[in-house]
């Protein structure tokens, strides 16, 4: 019990390092992203890097009042915390004004606040509590399934309607938390195989993810109901098929889907089939080393095959959308010319030229010109980047948002291969430290809360940099830490340090 | 499972496994793909072609003839191209949305990532105007270039043009980019690669609304253009501005060479063009409407149109038989006109009357014994002999094949040979008698006026040339190419010269002569006139001559088509044109006014004109 008022006893310096370093980065980065040579000085505040060191002073004073406080605090208030954010999230809908077509910030003499940032680490306490209080700590009833979603959905739902997609999907973040909960992992699976497919469908076009799902499905069966062996077999069974499939033209490929569908239907006709519960570990292995193999072998099958025939429009093609939108202004453009301004349809034709130019232009301003350029930063940093602050990608502006959403690009571009390397690996660093932190809470709140902080960070890695790499569609969330941006990493520092404090008061709290 | 507390095995494999698809991911674009480098490049860099002046050309007096001028082409690049107020655009360059679009979609056609020319030489005050406003439309620039200007507007065949490349030799020469200039006749073209130098490059960052911002790499990269080298050449221009003078309203060619080096003073096609009318914008207008015209303009008469030489050719003749001994300096023969046509004149006593008095029955005989020389008892062998012997000495005097003027185009002329005659009438099937129309210049021989000029040069130096040229001195090179400073000989003796010219210098000064018109009292001018025959019509005048005759500084041909006698109109052309060039000054208006007023154009070429 010594040293118990010290608010340094016992915390973890491991997540705390982390935590600084990646606001280390962030803002030397967010210095390079906006550096230009009128403005030199670290503490011109009328500059964003001046900014952010102030959000950076502030957000570590934030911290230390956080350990100050009794972790009891947080367990005790946690449904009012949670109440004040929804009421807030209300508040925001009616007083707020739009910033770039969101309503989510609230205006405070001139300081912007984002409720819907501080939703989450609410979100996390409200779902703590509710499922620490639970009876059996080995499953989840139905009923505290469906309160969970409820607590889960009600801010999600509130900043939907501010017109936050970005956020909203964040909620989806805590399947992972209540699949440690007890959930079926089928749901996780479910979860997890949505978002393969949802990306895969946007990055490769439906081809892709018919032979995606065609190899999952082969995994789950086989692992499930056989061995090892026969999975392999059918795998590399699969994959001939698919190599005869692709060698040959179109009316082969239509063989390959019937093939496809059956596969599916007897993997439908055993999921319902409740004696799946044998070699589950193996399972797993098998299904994540699998997954792993398909993400590496269609990246390569679209970079070797599909666009090797022209280099210059590889990027453009990356999404499809360009091409297929250029395609059918031709078409109009000829039926237009071949057509009599007298026929009937001849305006209609017109007006639908006119709107496909507007849509090809917001695409390539919008999404798709992002993900260009993004990718274009990263990719020329090489090995070991440019430098530090001569990424002329970022230096000239060709990266939109690049000191907040696409914060990860002056990484790339600056500091190469080796930049990126390490900020993947401090956050997984971070990450499995937080899993480790919550395993060995006694309580079951803090376990909770401590899986919630690890999921929201990892939701936001996974979307921030998986966008600015092409590999998650463009959804404008901030890189934990690392993006510029005050309620964000206030939010971020709020939502990370409770879980410190729980963390330092483990020994004292009883189940 | 049996414990939940392992999934987090299963969470943290999550975690993991995305982390390590990102560094795939980023090993992939970052490390083992280049493409993303050149994307970054291609974004922030833009290679701009810095032109070279092209060399300039003066005259053998050191004035300007060609120079450069500046002038502005507006570049785009497609790519860059953001929706633009495109009916401002058009109103600031005064073109219609058609020609924008039209103009817009050749650009993309040749490139999406690269500038090509979007308008072509701008007015400096156009692009004053132009400059102010062009920032607001993204991927267009302004590229600064340069008109090549003739001044004097004199020597349009000699000089040549310059043209935009050809896709053909776009593909040939990698040299050249679209839109480049490279020389398309004269002397533009002969020496096009002195002219043009070397291009530079210079690297420009630009930012994402295309504005420059810097070097790139502090212009390490940059590569300083070379400039052209400058050409002196052997042209006079006040000869060549007063030898057009001359020939204007008349067909015809004046070529005038130095006859020491062989250097061309004066080289004039009639009718010619103004050079100023092929450069730059108007091209693509004038050349179709000179092209088109039925007097040829275009073509280079001196060096590229045939006539039989008429009378002139007895020089050669007269040279070849007393080098082969066939005839002594007083050989006579009688003026038989039985044997071909003549003039009414005194008997020809000796080869110095003979050339006086142009009597073609005099070189009837002379060429008559040159061919059948009686080594042979057949006469059909003995004349294959003969010619064979004659051909290889004619084409000594640089007849009969190419000179290897320093203008291209040039054609070689025509001297039947052994070979000639068998095809057209079989072997042995052709004699003296069938060939004689060659001694008189007349029949299937063809020569070229500069090869006339040449002949000219010929007699002023009794018996040797230099190939005639233009290229006087190249910057920064202290010689001209070798084959203009080889001596060709014609291997006939110098005192074999001595007698014809006695007799050149008869054909103008003497009483009976047949050029008195080109006499001029201060200078003692050699000559001789011809009369090339013309199946279609008058018949061409031909007048060749040298001055002074010791130590001649000029030799110069005259040829004007259909305008009759040699001695009419050519000769005076001639001694104007020497007069000119020795003395600077013309000693008998009356002669030179009868020359300018002369409109010697058939009626029926000004009809078809119009
Ligand atoms: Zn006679």
């Amino acid at each position: 019990m010594r040293n118990e008022n010290n608010i340094w006893y016992n915390i973890d310096w491991t997540t705390i390092i982390l935590y600084l370093l990646l606001m280390l980065i962030g803002w030397i980065n967010i210095y390079a992203a906006v550096y230009d040579e009128s403005h030199q000085s670290i503490f011109d505040f009328t500059q964003r890097y001046g900014k952010q060191l102030i959000w950076i002073v502030s957000a570590l004073f934030l911290a230390t009042v956080i350990l100050l406080i009794d972790s009891s605090f947080y367990t005790t208030f946690a449904y009012v915390i949670y109440g004040i954010v929804i009421l807030m999230l209300i508040g925001v809908l009616f007083t707020a004004s739009e910033v770039k077509g969101a309503k989510s910030w609230f205006s405070i003499g001139g300081f912007a606040l984002q409720p819907s940032e501080f939703s989450k680490f609410a979100t996390a306490l409200a779902l703590a509590k509710y499922l620490g209080n639970r009876s059996s700590q080995r499953m989840i009833t139905f009923k505290d399934q469906v309160i969970s979603a409820a607590i889960i959905a009600l801010p999600a739902l509130f900043i939907l309607l501010q017109n936050d997609t970005g956020s909203t999907l964040v909620y989806t973040a805590f399947i992972l938390v209540l699949y440690r909960e007890g959930i079926s992992g089928n749901i996780l699976l479910l979860g997890f195989l949505t978002v393969i497919v949802f990306i895969v469908t946007l990055l490769f076009g439906p081809f892709s993810i018919g032979v995606m799902t065609v190899f999952l499905a082969i995994a789950f069966v086989t692992l499930t109901y056989h061995g090892l062996k026969e999975f392999f077999i059918a795998e590399s069974a699969a994959g001939v098929l698919l190599w005869i499939a692709s060698y040959f033209n179109l009316p082969q490929k239509y063989l390959f889907f019937t093939a496809l569908a059956l596969v599916m239907i007897y993997f439908f006709v055993h999921l319902f089939n409740n004696k799946l519960n044998y070699r589950k570990e193996k399972r797993w292995v098998a299904f994540i080393v699998m997954t792993v193999l398909l993400f590496i072998t269609s990246i390569d099958y679209v970079f070797y095959n599909v666009l090797k025939d022209h280099q210059r429009t590889r990027i453009s093609v990356l999404l499809g959308e360009e091409d297929k939108i250029k395609s059918q202004i031709k078409d109009l453009q000829m039926r237009l010319d071949t057509l009599p301004t007298t026929d009937a349809n001849y305006t209609y034709y017109k007006q639908t030229l006119a709107e496909q130019k507007q849509s090809l232009k917001d695409l390539q301003k919008g999404a798709l010109w992002n993900v260009k350029q993004s990718l274009i930063a990263i990719g020329s940093g090489g090995f070991s980047g440019k430098g530090f602050l001569k990424g002329t990608q970022t230096k000239f502006n060709f990266v939109p948002e690049q000191s907040t959403d696409f914060i990860f690009c002056t990484v790339g571009e600056e500091w190469g291969f080796i930049g990126t390397f390490i900020v993947i690996i401090l956050y997984v660093m971070l990450f499995l430290r937080l899993i480790f932190l919550a395993e060995r809470q006694r309580s079951t709140f803090s376990r909770i809360y401590g899986y919630s902080v690890a999921s929201i960070l990892f939701f936001h890695f996974f979307i921030n940099i998986g966008m600015t790499i092409g590999l998650a569609p463009v959804i404008g969330i901030p890189l934990p830490f690392i993006s510029y941006g005050g309620s964000s990493l206030w939010a971020f520092t709020i939502l990370l340090f409770i879980f410190i404090k729980l963390d330092s008061e483990r020994l004292f709290v009883l189940r | 499972m049996k414990h939940l507390e392992d999934r987090k095995y299963i969470i943290g494999a999550i975690f993991v496994v995305f982390a390590l698809i990102f560094i795939i991911r980023l090993f992939y674009i970052q490390i083992l793909s280049d493409e993303y480098a050149i994307f970054s490049e291609d974004n922030v860099v833009r290679e701009e072609t810095v032109y070279p002046p092209r060399g300039l050309i003066y005259d053998r007096k050191n004035k300007l003839l060609v120079y450069n001028e500046a002038s502005y082409d507006l570049m785009v690049v497609p790519k860059q191209v953001k929706s633009i107020d495109t009916n401002a655009f058009c109103a600031l360059l005064d073109i219609t949305k058609d020609d924008f679009i039209e103009r817009m979609n050749k650009a993309k056609e040749y490139s999406f990532y690269k500038p090509s020319i979007f308008e072509k030489e701008i007015s400096a005050i156009e692009f004053a105007s132009i400059q102010e406003k062009l920032f607001a439309y993204d991927g267009f620039f302004i590229q600064t270039r340069t008109l090549r200007k003739y001044s004097d507007s004199i020597a349009a065949h000699v000089l040549g043009y310059i043209g935009e490349v050809t896709p053909k030799t776009l593909e040939k020469d990698s040299f050249y980019t679209m839109g480049d200039y490279i020389g398309k006749s004269g002397l533009e073209l002969q020496y096009e690669k002195l002219l043009r130098g070397k291009k530079g490059k210079r690297y420009v960052l630009v930012d994402v609304h295309n504005r420059i911002k810097g070097k790139y790499k502090n212009g390490e990269k940059d590569i300083s253009p070379q400039a052209g080298k400058n050409l002196q050449i052997t042209l006079d221009a006040d000869l060549q501005k007063y030898a057009e003078k001359l020939m204007r309203k008349k067909l015809g060619s004046v070529v005038a060479i130095e006859p020491k080096t062989g250097e061309i003073l004066t080289m004039v096609s009639s009718p010619g063009y103004n050079p100023n009318l092929l450069i730059g914008r108007a091209i693509k207008k004038n050349y179709p409407k000179l092209a088109k015209d039925s007097l040829h303009p275009l073509f280079n008469r001196a060096i590229m149109s045939l006539y039989p030489p008429g009378s002139i050719f007895k020089l050669v003749q007269s040279a070849i038989a007393l080098q082969e001994g066939v005839i002594t300096p007083n050989t006579g023969f009688a003026c038989n006109k039985s044997l071909v046509g003549c003039h009414n004149h005194p008997y020809a006593r000796n080869v110095r009357e003979a050339v006086k008095m142009s009597c073609n029955p005099y070189y009837y005989q002379v060429f008559k014994r040159l061919i059948q020389r009686g080594e042979n008892k057949n006469i059909f062998i003995d004349s294959r002999i003969g010619l064979a012997k004659w051909h290889d000495a004619v084409l000594k005097f640089g007849l009969g094949h190419k000179l290897g003027i320093d203008i291209p185009g040039e054609k070689s002329g025509f001297i039947p040979d052994v070979a000639f005659y068998d095809r057209w009438y079989g072997e042995k099937r052709w004699a003296f008698s069938t060939i004689y129309s060659l001694s008189i210049g007349q029949g299937e021989i063809g020569v070229v006026p500069v090869q006339m000029a040449n002949l000219a040069v010929i007699m002023a130096n009794r018996g040797y040339y230099y190939t005639p040229h233009f290229i006087k001195q190249i910057e920064q090179l202290d010689t001209i190419p070798q084959k203009y400073t080889f001596k060709h000989s014609t291997g006939v003796d110098a005192q074999n010269f001595e007698y014809i010219i006695e007799g050149m210098e008869a054909v103008v000064n003497e009483a009976g002569g047949t050029a008195r018109r080109a006499k001029i009292d201060s200078i003692t001018v050699c000559g001789k006139t011809g009369t090339a025959q013309n199946p279609h019509g008058e018949d061409h005048s031909v007048f060749i001559a040298f001055a002074p005759k010791e130590n001649p500084q000029i030799a110069v041909a005259v040829f004007v088509e259909n305008s009759g006698f040699g001695g009419t109109w050519a000769a005076p052309i001639a001694s104007l044109i020497i007069e000119k060039y020795l003395t600077g000054k013309i000693s008998n208006p009356q002669k030179e006014k009868r020359i300018l007023e002369a409109d010697l154009i058939p009626k029926s070429e000004h009809a078809q004109r119009k």
